[in-house]
């Protein structure tokens, strides 16, 4: 028999510490990774080709199951998607809400992720803080779409009914609820030398590596690189509101923890701008033949009554063409490519999942380092299978 | 920047360009597959445009539509400027017959899932990839989903161990 000198382990599937579903095929040399292999597509459900025989209306109900830690913001880009092929202008009043939801979506996100990986990293205790903040923002969810998770509350053309009456209210609640809780995190986290020790130095990638690698979202501005969408091209109102693009400088995963840290406070510095300028207006743009009439006139009024039924039974026919749409999600540039063909369904519709894209990183950042770091990398990476896999 | 680009396509590579659209005021060039690679380089190592990022590769299957008669697949790069924050896409059109182009792994590392992924899906070939292999799908999934003559409507996707026997439809 030759001699080995490498081992090859295998982790997961079903390993809490992959988020999921990822499995990884490491080959060590005594604790040094040689080489990690990601195998993905255990949670993969076709959602693309099911979103392609729906119609654009029905469709929008897959996004939010795709990354299910951030379903408005992928309810927004998929609405922002159509509304670019259908050419829908929105009303101001739409725009300022959307904006405030999506950023307490990215909170959200931001939130379950520091609370896993800490958790990875052997800090108990976080999950329970974060959970604690984050279901104050589940109550502004539910108070708004009725679910506390598949909201598919932001819809084509506008929002799935009015903001609730509370809304102003159950927001500032969570805000505050956030705020004081990271005061939380950072005395548990930023100074703790195990912390430190297991995330300094770990998954170091340069700006230059993580642009040709495709990387985006705090993956790409953790390592220097001062991009986001929300200020290169802003969409949905972006460039109404006052804030920093946050970026860290060495590109490990403290950086990418003290970043997300810094874009959960921006990202509160905008919802604040949001609630105290929040115009008045309608909830939904009147195109009559694609958006769906507000359901108040479907009542009374015979057109919109009309309207409604060939919107829900036959949809509406998109031109021929492709457009793409991106957003800045919590996981980074999550685009949506959708082609129409003349039909009322989608040719194509493609998603750019942040969260695959940067995963496919992972052997970069992990092999030469040491095994137990693996672990740290795919937590600082920040992937939902449920978006990889689609 | 929308007419630095197309200066620089249409100087550079003139014959490669078969049209331009901007369907929505969105900047995308149909090119000929064969010149590709050229293009990507040229972009990535301009340093006035520094188009320096592949945000993402895709495909269309066009099958059954009156674009088919161009090429069944459309093959989407879509290319980003980040000092410029613009954003453009470069359009190849694939025969139905063995669809196969040029993998671009040599100029962006991030290109290879990407490629894995449309390769998985359409059953499009890539020339040059170092390892082009399924990514979504089982190992003994047969056919390309993403494809328009992919049947959605059986309930059991064909494996290899139930290929011979007739599949379930839903009603």
């Amino acid at each position: 028999m030759p001699e080995q000198r490498t081992v090859t382990l295998n982790m997961g599937p079903q390993h809490p510490s992959t988020h999921g579903v990822l499995r990884v095929v490491v080959e060590l040399d005594g604790e040094r990774v040689v080489k990690a292999t990601p195998v993905i597509g255990y949670l993969h459900t076709g959602i693309e080709k099911t979103m392609e025989s729906k119609l654009y209306y029905q469709a929008l109900v897959c996004t939010d199951r795709m990354d299910y830690l951030a379903p408005m913001s992928n309810n927004l880009g998929y609405c922002l998607a159509v509304e670019k092929l259908m050419d829908i202008e929105v009303p101001e009043k739409v725009q300022w809400a959307r904006v405030c939801l999506a950023e307490l979506t990215r909170i959200k996100s931001h939130l379950v992720w520091l609370g896993t990986h800490s958790i990875d990293l052997g800090a108990m205790s976080m999950l329970l803080y974060t959970f604690r903040d984050r279901e104050s923002i589940i109550d502004v969810y539910e108070a708004c779409g009725g679910q506390r998770m598949m909201t598919s509350y932001i819809r084509i053309g506008g929002l799935a009914h009015e903001l609730p009456v509370d809304f102003d209210k159950k927001v500032r609640r969570a805000v505050k609820q956030v705020n004081e809780g990271l005061a939380d995190y950072e005395n548990l986290l930023t100074n703790n030398e195990i912390f430190i020790n297991r995330t300094r130095n770990v998954a170091v990638i340069s700006a230059e590596d993580a642009i040709a690698w495709s990387l985006s979202g705090p993956m790409l501005r953790g390592s220097g690189v001062k991009h986001d969408l929300r200020k290169a091209n802003p969409y949905s109102g972006y460039e109404n509101f006052d804030f920093e693009i946050a970026y860290g400088e060495k590109g490990d995963a403290y950086d990418r923890y003290l970043l997300r840290l810094k874009e959960i406070r921006q990202s509160l510095r905008i919802i604040n701008q949001a609630l105290d300028g929040m115009p008045e207006g309608p909830y939904r743009a009147r195109v009559p033949g694609v958006v769906l009439p507000p359901k108040e006139d479907v009542l009374y009024k015979m057109e919109s009554m009309i309207f409604h039924f060939k919107i829900i039974t036959e949809g509406f026919k998109a031109p021929v063409g492709s457009v793409y749409q991106a957003i800045e999600s919590p996981k980074g540039e999550f685009g949506f490519l959708i082609t129409g063909d003349g039909s009322n369904r989608p040719r194509r519709v493609r998603v750019r999942p942040p969260s695959f894209i940067n995963l496919a990183s992972l052997p970069r950042l992990v092999e030469g380092g040491m095994f137990s770091d693996v672990v740290c990398a795919i937590g600082s990476i920040d992937i939902v299978l449920g978006e990889v896999d689609r | 920047m929308e007419e630095q680009v197309r200066g620089f396509i249409k100087d550079r590579f003139g014959e490669a360009v078969i049209r331009e659209d901007d369907f929505r005021g969105e900047q995308s060039f149909y090119i000929k597959p064969e010149a590709l690679i050229e293009i990507c380089q040229a972009f990535l190592e301009d340093n006035e445009l520094q188009v320096t990022f592949l945000s993402d590769i895709t495909a269309v299957d066009w099958l059954g539509h009156e674009r088919e008669n161009e090429g069944r697949f459309e093959l989407i790069y879509n290319l980003y400027s980040l000092t410029h924050a613009h954003r453009f896409f470069l359009k190849v059109r694939l025969p139905s017959e063995a669809p196969r182009i040029a993998s671009l792994c040599d100029l962006w590392p991030g290109a290879n899932w990407m490629e894995r992924e449309v390769y998985d899906l359409f059953g499009v070939e890539f020339v040059g990839h170092p390892d082009l292999t399924k990514i979504l799908t089982p190992d003994d999934l047969e056919g390309h989903p993403l494809r328009k003559d992919f049947s959605l409507t059986y309930e059991q996707p064909q494996f290899s161990w139930n290929k011979d026997e007739p599949p379930e439809v839903i009603r």
